[in-house]
């Protein structure tokens, strides 16, 4: 096998070693994601702590995750972590992976959140307290249904981000399409196929879901549209009268 | 006369260094038409804000049917009042605000309906017919299935206004409701108050620049100047009798 040449040969050899961490990709990605996503709130809720000392505090630990690599915070939780004294603890690939891409990008997330709930206005609180809403019912019912919709799109592009962050996993050994391919890689001597393999499935799998984030955001932008919720309306109306 | 429903004793506020009320004494009466007139940045505003609980007084007491609104007892003391206290008290009272603040993300059938039920845990069947009811009477019943951003500045005051009434509130605070409309529309909301005013008989405060509207409803205005209340008494006492010359000056400024 030559190793300085294209070969379709190679290709279809290494693409179902290649497709084996696919299922772990998609994991990683997806508990990643979510670990970001109930994260991002604990942020929120921690910077709106109102005692000066703490909420600096929590507002430098977000600014210091964010600032750093997340490829150095996975060898961290991955290789120093086990050998801290007291509170050390040895994780997994896959978890050291998920809480580092997760907590990782929870701060954006996080940052996201709140600039959804800063957007609903002044007088929605006044509203709600003047109508005496409970704090649970402003919230649930008055603040984040307004809040969270606008931040789809976003949150939408930072889950592409973050999907191709994943490949960073394979550093600490989680087993994913990235990892498979630079195994295969170095058992042939031979790294071009399977590398482009895995730039392939990025690309099948990003392109799409960013075309439907593009959409999402369009739609969540005339949301409250007049024209748009009229002809709503009138189908729901017609709807009724048939 | 009843005992007042509520009373402001000595209340003053300041915001920063600035005081903006400089010791409020006030009797509400059940049912009682209040107008609270007086130039801008005389603190009409945050006397109902306070009241409304969404500004706290720097001192002074205000007393809702007979319990303290920002005070409770607490092992014999009487202590800053908390969100529990001031929950239970405010329950009697409606806000409608100057820029409308409509829930965008509901129709104005749920705007009416969502308080009663999340709040006060009525039958929802019941508030739903309570809440059409209100809004037919505003003029809006056929627009129940409606977005506030759909509507006219008009027509989403009126429809603040049904939100307010169908909590059935004792006491309705009208804060410069048609300030921010086009003068075109200002009548149909004066409109609805009037009736308010006429058919209900919970107590009304109207802080409002509408002079004539407010002197022919109101049974009594008070004229706040400078963080006092310089005048009060029936309308005819306050403009017709009163020597005080800051509100004579007001008051020409609005007869043109």
């Amino acid at each position: 096998m030559n190793g300085n040449e294209w070969s379709w040969e190679t290709f279809f050899d290494a693409l179902p070693v290649v497709m084996e961490g696919l299922s772990i990709t998609v994991g990683l990605t997806v508990s990643s994601f979510l670990l970001a996503l109930l994260f991002g709130f604990v942020w929120v809720f921690l910077r709106r702590i109102p005692y000066k000392p703490l909420n600096w505090l929590f507002t430098w630990m977000m600014e210091f995750i964010r600032s750093t690599p997340p490829l150095v915070q996975l060898f961290f939780i991955y290789l120093a972590l086990p050998v801290l004294p007291v509170i050390g603890i040895t994780l997994s690939s896959f978890a050291s992976a998920v809480i580092g891409l997760g907590i990782h990008f929870s701060t954006y997330i996080g940052e996201i959140y709140r600039a959804g709930i800063e957007s609903v206005g002044k007088g929605q609180w006044e509203a709600a307290t003047a109508l005496n809403f409970s704090k649970r019912d402003k919230w649930t019912k008055i603040i984040l249904p307004q809040a969270f919709p606008p931040t789809i799109p976003m949150i939408g592009n930072y889950f592409i981000i973050m999907f191709k962050e994943v490949p960073l996993a394979s550093t600490v050994g989680a087993a994913g399409i990235m990892y498979m391919a630079n195994n295969y890689g170095s058992q042939h001597f031979n790294y071009l196929e399977a590398i482009t393999i895995v730039g392939i499935i990025f690309l099948v799998l990003s392109y799409p879901s960013a075309v439907l984030i593009r959409k999402l955001e369009v739609k969540m932008n005339t949301r409250f549209d007049k024209n748009a919720k009229i002809k709503e309306i009138k189908e729901i109306d017609k709807g009724a009268m048939l | 006369m009843a005992e007042p429903i509520v009373r402001y004793e000595d209340v003053h506020k300041s915001f920063g260094d600035v005081e903006v009320l400089k010791g409020i004494d006030l009797d509400i009466y059940p049912a009682e038409k209040v107008a609270i007139i007086g130039p801008s940045g005389s603190g009409k505003t945050t006397i109902i804000r306070m009241l409304m609980t969404l500004e706290n007084p720097t001192s002074g007491d205000i007393i809702v049917d007979g319990t303290n609104l920002w005070k409770m007892e607490k092992n014999g003391e009487m202590v800053e009042a908390n969100e529990k206290h001031l929950r239970s008290v405010r329950g009697d009272i409606g806000m409608v605000f100057q820029h409308f603040n409509l829930f965008p993300h509901m129709t104005i059938l749920e705007n009416c309906m969502t308080a009663p039920i999340n709040v006060k845990k009525e039958d929802k069947k019941e508030v739903r017919e309570r809440s059409i009811q209100m809004l037919e009477r505003v003029g809006l019943g056929d627009k129940l299935n409606n977005y506030p951003s759909q509507l006219s500045g008009g027509q989403k005051q009126r429809v603040a206004m049904a939100r307010a009434l169908v909590m059935r509130p004792k006491i309705m605070l009208f804060d410069e409701v048609t300030s921010a409309l086009d003068p075109e529309l200002v009548g149909e909301v004066l409109e609805v108050i009037r009736d308010i005013a006429k058919n209900d008989d919970m107590a009304m405060v109207l802080v409002t620049h509408e002079m004539d509207f407010a002197l022919d409803i109101a049974d009594k205005v008070l004229f706040l100047d400078e963080g006092v209340i310089a005048e009060q008494g029936s309308a005819s006492d306050v403009i017709e009798h009163s020597s005080n010359e800051r509100l004579q000056g007001f008051l020409s400024r609005f007869r043109g």
